[in-house]
């Protein structure tokens, strides 16, 4: 049995790396309760809230925390036409909040995540893991079979090429989840039972070339380097499939960042994630998706970005034409959301003119 | 007869490369894992003591030394089993299904409760169920009791491939290269990852001999006693065959369209030699590593290659005409690897020829 760290006002307060530096942006629609279980390792930071669903509903944050929110009407008001490109009655909204940040690093977690315990009983501060995970190179282009090289106790294996092992800049840094795992509707409907207890002490590199189901539950990234991408696409109101919103991000993220050599991590940290949505609902969303996916992955496989394509923004550009060639033949959803693929990369340069935002290979 | 898996076994040679003349304490401490399979004993050829086994052991173990290996290989080839490289002719003689290769420096692992942990078991359970190589499951090993294909993995790729290898870790003295454990004299690896993963298709990796299985049937001929240094020795910081082998078996699973696991088993590997020595050996497979790694990954080998035999043919080929230029270890590695091909045609079937 795997349960939450309850008592985390008791866990030490380290300092906070990046405290000036890193957004958290978080989506709710109900409540922010489960921040003050996080507060030891969040007060730091400066949170983005971006509000789902009827803006007329106040939602409390907790005291002590610094936060700007964000409802419906703010996202409308703020991008006008362009924020058809933002999801409603969707967490997918939250990357508005990666677009209004004006950090160099995001963290995004879901407020049904609560605080995890590694095998000695010890709260995971879960940002500080992310935190390390950025900051430290990543290794796509050989595995090492002692999983993240820069990582304390571990290190290359022999083999290993030294000419590899600098590594690349790390561009996403992907958590796991204890107790309820990601699973889709049906094998949630087959395994309505079944906790994920197994905690695996490793960070690794997913290699290049190499595409992955990306969970935006528990994920912090490097906006300068990749955050243009990190769309979440058009789901809920008004869409034909929900719960692929992460998932569309991170097979956009993951073809870029092998184009213009990034690196994305997976494995720790572990956040316990409290709540199972229920299998039935999830079913109506993903149904589509369960179908259309054994086409989007081989049309993400087989996705080759020009050479000129050296910026994020001009890869993303790049990657909405071809969906809309490719993809556009399996429903009109897919010129939708080109479309609004487009119109985000637009209404992100309008919120971030020039400079830094824009360098695909800064570290 | 036991079945692990729906893996008899009966279908299990452990290989055991002999690299020490006393195997006793190595025996004593896998006896209670290894004695419900076959032992095949491979003497390094070097070594001039006898070998000591301990007395009264329910093993079934066949030994092999030089005067074997002489016979059935003969003078004319260019492969040399002497050091590592012995363990190979042990997998060219074996007729079973499935071979497990642990060094003779390494012991079991015990667990919290001093529990034995059998690596063999895992290997095994690695070789029987699935992997997973098109894409990566972030939940590593779905066939794992406990854990399953995440949101998001294409139902298509759910039922996975054969996974023809399974290449375990160490803890305490980890593999690691001569330079690195040279520079950190008393680091050893304590972490217990709790995790088998398959590594993903066209990516390469660097798949060390200390703790390895695979399926002998499908990808046999291709763990092939190639590249030898100059400075060869007898502990792993002078060697790199294991490390060009494994390139090559990996090639050979893309291509076939078979599977390689990384992860668990562990295996307790014993402080033995000394790094700092080792580095003046070892520069030289660490500069081979350089061009090696771009090379291999590059690879596209012929729709006509459907067994592991024609691939390795063919990639020897290769590696002659394209790497024999730049370094005479190359030249001598394909010469190897022909030679191992024909070897494995002749005697890697049919009736025992030991």
């Amino acid at each position: 049995m795997v349960e939450p760290a309850t008592d985390t006002k008791s866990a030490v307060r380290t300092v906070a790396l990046l405290k000036d530096e890193l957004d958290i942006v978080i989506p709710t629609i109900r409540n922010l309760d489960f921040l003050e279980m996080w507060r030891p390792f969040f007060e730091p930071y400066h949170l983005i809230i971006v509000q789902d669903g009827d803006p007329t509903k106040t939602i409390k944050v907790p005291d002590g925390f610094d936060y700007e929110l964000y409802n419906r009407n703010d996202i409308n008001k703020i991008l006008g036409p362009k924020a058809s490109c933002i999801s409603f009655k969707d967490s997918a909204c939250r990357c508005f909040g990666y677009m209004v940040s004006k950090k160099k690093y995001i963290f995004t977690i879901d407020d049904d995540c609560f605080v995890a315990k590694d095998p000695t009983g010890k709260a995971i501060n879960a940002l500080e893991q992310h935190i390390k995970n950025l900051l430290c190179p990543s290794t796509p282009f050989f595995f090492n079979t002692l999983y993240d090289p820069f990582r304390e106790g571990a290190d290359f294996v022999r083999g290993y090429p030294f000419s590899l092992r600098e590594g690349v800049p790390t561009a996403v840094s992907h958590g796991l989840w204890l107790n309820i795992p990601d699973y889709d509707a049906p094998t949630q409907l087959v395994k309505p039972l079944e906790r994920n207890t197994r905690y695996v002490d490793a960070v690794m590199t997913i290699p290049k070339g190499t595409l992955f189901p990306m969970c935006g539950m528990n994920l912090a990234f490097h906006r300068e380097l990749i955050g243009p991408a990190m769309y979440f696409g058009l789901m809920g109101d008004g869409q034909p499939i929900g719960r692929y919103d992460d998932m569309w991000a991170g097979w956009c993220i993951k073809v870029i960042c092998d184009h213009l050599g990034l690196g994305v991590k997976t494995g720790l940290p572990y956040i316990y994630h409290s709540k199972a949505s229920n299998p039935f609902v999830n079913l109506r969303k993903e149904y589509k998706g369960i179908f259309w996916q054994e086409e989007i992955i081989p049309f993400f496989q087989a996705v080759s970005l020009p050479k000129d394509c050296t910026t994020v923004q001009k890869c993303y550009i790049e990657l909405a034409k071809m969906v809309k060639d490719k993809l556009g033949k399996i429903d009109p959803y897919f010129d939708k959301l080109a479309d609004a693929m487009v119109t985000w990369i637009d209404a992100w340069d309008e919120l971030n003119p020039t400079g830094a935002a824009n360098k695909g290979k800064k570290a | 007869m036991s079945v692990v898996n729906n893996i008899e076994d009966g279908e299990i040679d452990i290989v055991i490369g002999a690299l020490h003349s006393d195997l006793r304490p190595f025996m004593s401490a896998w006896k209670s894992i290894f004695s419900r399979y076959h032992l095949i004993i491979v003497k390094d050829p070097d070594l001039k003591d006898d070998l000591q086994i301990p007395e009264g052991l329910s093993f079934k173990i066949d030994i092999y030394t030089k005067s074997h290996i002489d016979k059935v290989v003969g003078s004319s080839t260019s492969i040399a089993f002497s050091g590592y490289s012995c363990k190979y002719f042990g997998f060219l003689v074996s007729r079973k299904k499935y071979i497990v290769s642990i060094d003779d420096d390494c012991v079991p692992v015990k667990d919290a409760d001093s529990f034995l942990i059998d690596p063999v078991a895992q290997h095994l359970r690695n070789l029987a169920t699935p992997a997973t190589p098109f894409f990566f499951n972030t939940l590593y090993d779905p066939y794992r009791n406990g854990a399953d294909f995440v949101r998001g993995y294409p139902f298509s790729l759910r039922s996975g491939i054969t996974c023809a290898l399974s290449c375990g870790l160490w803890l305490n003295l980890a593999d690691l290269d001569a330079p690195t454990q040279a520079l950190k004299p008393e680091k050893r690896n304590s972490r217990y990852v709790d995790a088998v993963m398959t590594v993903p298709a066209r990516v390469m990796m660097p798949i060390s001999g200390i703790n390895i299985a695979f399926n002998r049937e499908l990808v046999g001929p291709a763990l092939c006693p190639a590249l030898r240094l100059t400075g060869e020795g007898k502990v792993r910081w002078e060697t790199m065959e294991d490390i060009w082998s494994g390139m090559c078996v990996k090639v050979v699973c893309d291509h076939l369209g078979l599977g390689v696991k990384s992860g668990l088993p562990y295996v307790w590997r014993n402080d033995r030699g000394d790094a700092i020595e080792s580095l003046k050996k070892e520069w030289e497979g660490v500069k081979l590593m350089e061009e090696v790694v771009p090379w291999f990954q590059s690879m596209v080998l012929s729709r006509t290659a459907t067994k592991a035999e024609d691939c390795v043919a063919e990639m020897a080929k290769r590696v002659k005409e394209q790497l024999g230029g730049s370094d005479p270890g190359f030249g001598r590695a394909a010469e190897a690897m022909m030679d191992w091909v024909e070897l494995w045609k002749k005697v890697g079937s049919g009736p025992s020829p030991v």
